[in-house]
């Protein structure tokens, strides 16, 4: 660079404190980083053109190895996309599966992030132990599912595989477990004087920023911002059963590690009241679906890193003719380039993994700008409107 | 003179190089060295820079981005280096095969020298499988 005083550090693509490949090239002065330029790409392997080409029942296959991590929500929201679209409404008892589902992953997401963090403040006691906490729930994975990640549970018009009445027992007491682990974690985070140092004041987002960024999940929740699309749109079985949404209003790293700890314990909650209405609901698993009218649907979820996002158009075929992705890191991972301003260089990778980014999620493609006009959030409200005159003209 | 790969059979130090995974895998790799399975015990150790490994794992559909950045990676480790293709997507892209992005299975990038088919494999399996190399070297040697 020509200017001598400022410095660029690459982090990445390849780095030891990195799970997946990005780049992130840090500029700074001194000890304080000024801006962060985050170039992906690494992970693109073109899901939505593949999704083109499956069926429905396949799709859900292929949006399952989109992430590991969020190896549940993808599926979840297709199926609710398709769902939506073929205005099919599945039975109880399957509803309170994919809950149990859902939720057993946030806790195995959260857990996993929380011992990465733990790591990446060099604190590998932590990471040691959630990670242990976190082979219960892979257990439970494994016995109920098959599996230990990628559970393919979801299918449109119900589940897979039933969760036993007889296995109930059993998935409690390891779910015990897990809440024994979560209080020390709680404690561990909460009086460690180590992690308050690391944590607090760092990578401070404010509501506004979270507004301007559109950022979900935890990472807007920690900033005060109680959206929750399990709470705002209940699907699945999420309106049975009693919880609340946890928030925080520091909006630092220290924030985002209590808000997924709390939310861990309404998993749990829910886990329990879900396990709790399975004994007395019996009936069937799925409903039989003949086939997928034309259309359009749209199925949201709330993935553990927030809101993931499946839009899909049929044309009565057996496969969908556009299928659009939108995973929360996709907006959360913008943040960074606010959060880690003004930050130390040694406190930069703890601010970028604070929002739990995960880029398999993340990179698909998007055509930005096309004829070099910015569109702004007006633009985008008028062409809606435009597009539903257009659909209100046809009749649609 | 005894081959150097005889000296394969004691510690082995491993680097994961993620190439397109959905990150199932990677995550299985890290749950090796987690208290459950702990492969540290054994004498692995994740190591934080290629030229420091005999053992190089791989994930992923390897895609256009990564493909020379993977080659790159192969050429820095100290020869000879195993190469472990993890996961199904390593070994053959499953369903990724058909996408526009990937660029052939591992093996058609660099010399692969063990499979681990499954997706994700279990940790069980990932350490049967370098336990299976070693063991295939103490016999050899
Ligand atoms: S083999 Fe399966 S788990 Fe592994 S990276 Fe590929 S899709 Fe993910």
């Amino acid at each position: 660079m020509t200017d001598k005083n400022k410095n660029f550090i690459p982090i990445g693509p390849y780095h030891p404190l990195q799970e997946e490949p990005e780049y992130f090239r840090l500029h700074v002065e001194g000890e304080i980083v000024k801006s962060v330029d985050i170039e992906l790409g690494y992970i693109h392997r073109g899901t939505e053109k593949i999704s083109e080409n499956k069926h429905f029942d396949q799709g859900v296959f292929l949006v399952e190895r989109i992430c590991g991590i969020c190896s549940t929500s993808h599926p979840l929201a297709f199926v609710n996309a398709v769902e939506n679209l073929a205005r099919i409404e599945i039975p109880d008892r399957a509803k309170l599966i994919r809950c149990v589902v859902g939720e057993m992953e946030r806790i195995h997401s959260h857990l996993l992030w929380l011992g990465l963090a733990g790591h990446f403040i060099g604190y590998n006691t932590v990471w040691m132990w959630s990670w242990k906490y976190r082979e219960y729930i892979l257990e439970v994975f494994e016995k109920v599912t098959g599996n230990r990640q990628h559970y393919a549970m979801m299918k449109i018009g119900g589940v897979r595989r039933d969760i036993a009445n007889d296995d109930i027992p059993w998935i409690e007491t390891n779910i015990d477990e897990i809440e024994k682990g979560l209080e020390l974690f709680l404690k561990a985070i909460t009086e460690d004087p180590v992690i308050h140092a690391r944590t607090k004041g760092v990578g401070v987002l404010t509501k506004e920023d979270i507004k301007d960024y559109c950022a979900v999940g935890p990472v807007a929740r920690a900033s005060g911002i109680d959206m929750d699309v399990r709470k705002d749109t209940p699907y699945a079985a999420y309106g049975m059963v009693d919880w609340k949404v946890c928030t925080c209003d520091s909006g630092d790293i220290y924030g985002k590690a209590v808000v997924r700890i709390l939310e861990l314990f309404e998993s749990l909650k829910i886990i329990r009241q879900c396990l709790g209405h399975m004994r007395n609901t019996g009936g069937p698993l799925d409903v039989n679906v003949k086939e997928i009218p034309e259309g359009e649907g749209i199925g949201r979820h709330e993935a553990p890193r927030g809101e993931c996002f499946h839009y899909v158009r049929s044309d009565k075929t057996n496969r969908p003719v556009r299928h659009k992705i939108r995973a929360p890191s996709f907006v959360n991972v913008a943040t960074n380039q606010k959060a880690v301003v003004g930050s130390h260089i040694s406190d930069a990778l703890l601010v970028l993994a604070a929002v739990d980014p995960c880029y398999c999620c993340t990179e698909r493609v998007i055509v930005v700008n096309k004829k070099g006009k910015l569109m702004k959030g007006p633009d985008l409200i008028k062409l809606s409107q435009e597009k539903t005159d257009r659909i209100r003209k046809k009749g649609l | 003179m005894q081959s150097i790969d005889n000296k394969f059979t004691k510690s082995l130090f491993v680097f994961h190089a993620a190439c397109s995974p959905c990150n199932n895998c990677d995550i299985e790799i890290l749950d090796c060295i987690a208290p459950k399975y702990d492969i540290e015990r054994l004498g692995m150790q994740l190591v934080g820079s290629p030229r420091h490994a005999d053992v190089l794992l791989v994930t992923g559909a390897v895609n256009k981005k990564v493909v020379h950045r993977i080659k790159m990676i192969y050429e820095q480790t100290a020869k000879p280096c195993v190469v472990v293709a993890v996961g199904s997507c390593a070994c053959s892209e499953i369903i990724f095969r058909e996408s526009y992005n990937t660029c052939g299975p591992l093996d058609k990038i660099i010399p692969v020298d063990i499979y681990i088919p499954g997706c994700p494999p279990r940790p069980e399996a990932i350490i049967a499988g370098l336990a299976k190399y070693i063991k295939s070297r103490k016999n050899a040697g």
